[in-house]
Parts: C-alpha cells; sequence; structure tokens
C-alpha cells in the first residue's frame, strides 16, 4: 500500500542528492545536470501532491516547471558554450573573475 | 503490485541520480539522468499522471537531455577519471544524509490523525491530455500564453549568447 508520505520521501531523497551534487562537483555541466534532477524531484512532489488532493492544479504547475525547465536548458548551454570558447575549460574551480 | 512496482521505480531513479551525481565523466552523468528521469515516468504513471508521464519521456529526457549531450560531445568534454575521489564521495555522501535527513523529516510529518495519507479514489479521465488541456486553456489561460513568451524569450537568447562575435564590433 502506497502512501503519500513515500512519494515524498523519494522526492525529498532525490532532491537532496542533487542538491548535494550542486556543492560537490567540479565540472560545470554536471552541477547544471544536478539542478534539473532537483526540479524533476519537485515535479514528483507536485504529481504525488495533485494525486491526493484530487485536482489538476499540480499537472498544470508541472506542465510550467517543465517549460521553464527546457527554456532554462536551451540558455544555460548557451551559457556554457560562450565560457567554454572564452576557457578551454568547464571546470568551476577556473571561473574566478569575480573574486575580489 | 503497485507497492512492487514503486520500489523498483523508486531505488531505480535513486541508483541512477547517485550515479550521476558521483560521476566525473560527463556523456556518462548525462546517461544516468537519463535513466532518472525514465524512472520518474514510470512514477508519474503509477500516480495517474498520464499526460505529464509521456511529456516526461518526450521533452525531459528525449530533448533536453540530447540537447546536453550534443552539447558534451560539441565541446568534447572528456575527463580521465571515473569517479570522484573517494574523500570527495564520502564528503557527498555525508552531505546527503545532512539534506537529506532535513527533508525526510520534513515530509515524513505530514499525517493526518496520526495514520499515513493514502491515496483516494480520483475521476476516470483525471492526468490525461483532455482534462490537464481543458486545464490549462480554461483556468490557466494567462500562464499557459505566458510560457509561449518566455519560450520565445529562451530561443532569441540562446541564439544571441551562442554567436560568435565578430572581433570589431563591442
Amino acid at each position: 500500500m502506497v502512501t503519500l508520505n513515500s512519494y515524498l520521501v523519494l522526492g525529498a531523497v532525490l532532491f537532496s542528492i542533487g542538491a548535494v551534487g550542486v556543492f560537490t562537483q567540479r565540472n560545470a555541466l554536471i552541477i547544471y545536470m544536478c539542478i534539473e534532477l532537483m526540479l524533476n524531484a519537485v515535479n514528483l512532489t507536485f504529481i504525488a501532491f495533485s494525486r491526493f488532493l484530487n485536482s489538476l492544479d499540480g499537472h498544470v504547475f508541472v506542465f510550467m516547471i517543465m517549460a521553464v525547465a527546457a527554456a532554462e536548458a536551451a540558455v544555460g548551454l548557451a551559457i556554457f558554450i560562450s565560457l567554454f570558447r572564452n576557457k578551454e575549460t568547464v571546470n568551476v574551480d577556473n571561473f574566478n573573475l569575480c573574486k575580489g | 503490485m503497485q507497492l512492487l512496482m514503486f520500489y523498483i521505480f523508486g531505488f531505480g531513479a535513486v541508483v541512477s541520480a547517485l550515479l550521476m551525481v558521483t560521476n566525473k565523466r560527463p556523456v556518462r552523468a548525462a546517461m544516468s539522468l537519463v535513466a532518472t528521469m525514465s524512472f520518474l515516468a514510470g512514477l508519474y504513471v503509477l500516480l495517474d499522471a498520464h499526460l505529464i508521464a509521456a511529456l516526461q519521456l518526450i521533452v525531459y529526457a528525449g530533448a533536453i537531455m540530447v540537447l546536453f549531450l550534443f552539447v558534451i560531445m560539441l565541446l568534447n568534454i572528456e575527463e580521465k577519471e571515473g569517479l570522484l575521489g573517494v574523500n570527495t564521495i564520502l564528503l557527498q555522501f555525508l552531505g546527503m544524509l545532512v539534506v537529506g535527513m532535513l527533508f525526510v523529516t520534513m515530509v515524513s510529518l505530514f499525517k493526518v490523525d496520526g495514520a499515513p495519507l493514502t491515496l483516494g479514489a480520483v475521476a476516470d479521465d483525471f492526468g490525461t491530455t483532455k482534462a490537464v488541456g481543458m486545464m490549462l486553456f480554461t483556468e490557466y489561460l494567462l500562464p499557459f500564453e505566458i510560457a509561449s513568451v518566455l519560450l520565445l524569450a529562451a530561443i532569441v537568447g540562446a541564439v544571441i549568447l551562442a554567436k560568435r562575435r565578430i572581433d570589431d564590433s563591442e
């Protein structure tokens, strides 16, 4: 018998895995993939709540999140391409132009 | 049966996510993320979210991740080592414990009258394309139109950002 708590716990676990990946990874592209993982975990939470509350609002919001994630993927990868053109690396340790 | 499918998809999603986070090679990380998204699509079907499950496979796993792989191979980024160093993986697991305990505690506290929340019955067309489409085109029409403007802005931004600059202008 799957309860709502199971889905929420799974969403929380996936979100924390993505969050830790953002903190500890050195490759900028993998950091970005961890952000996408966090968005997916939030999608799972929305769908679970929408099913539990018998309301389609969660589905519409997940639709919007997917649209935003697609737009963000396009622009973010364009930024990565520009960065890579300048620096020839995607290691985030090397992007320290703003350092005081 | 549902419990078994939930555990299969959930376990697969968590294992693929861990593989993605501890990988140094971007192509393997991207493939692990594709696997995670596919397992999540299975979970959406378990939750009667049929349209969102199909969109997850088409948009997320089929378009966004392919774009990722395209960019990875275009920039030709390849790290020589396989997984991150042992110290980093230990640090990651420690971090996951700390962050995970916070979130898991938060969501485990959702209880009504001391009993865990079960998923009740829903309408026959819950989560189908028709039902979600009706919502999108009647109640949520404005966000729907603004999403199209957002996508237009993203297209324009991506084209401008990725354009090769001519040296004598700006």
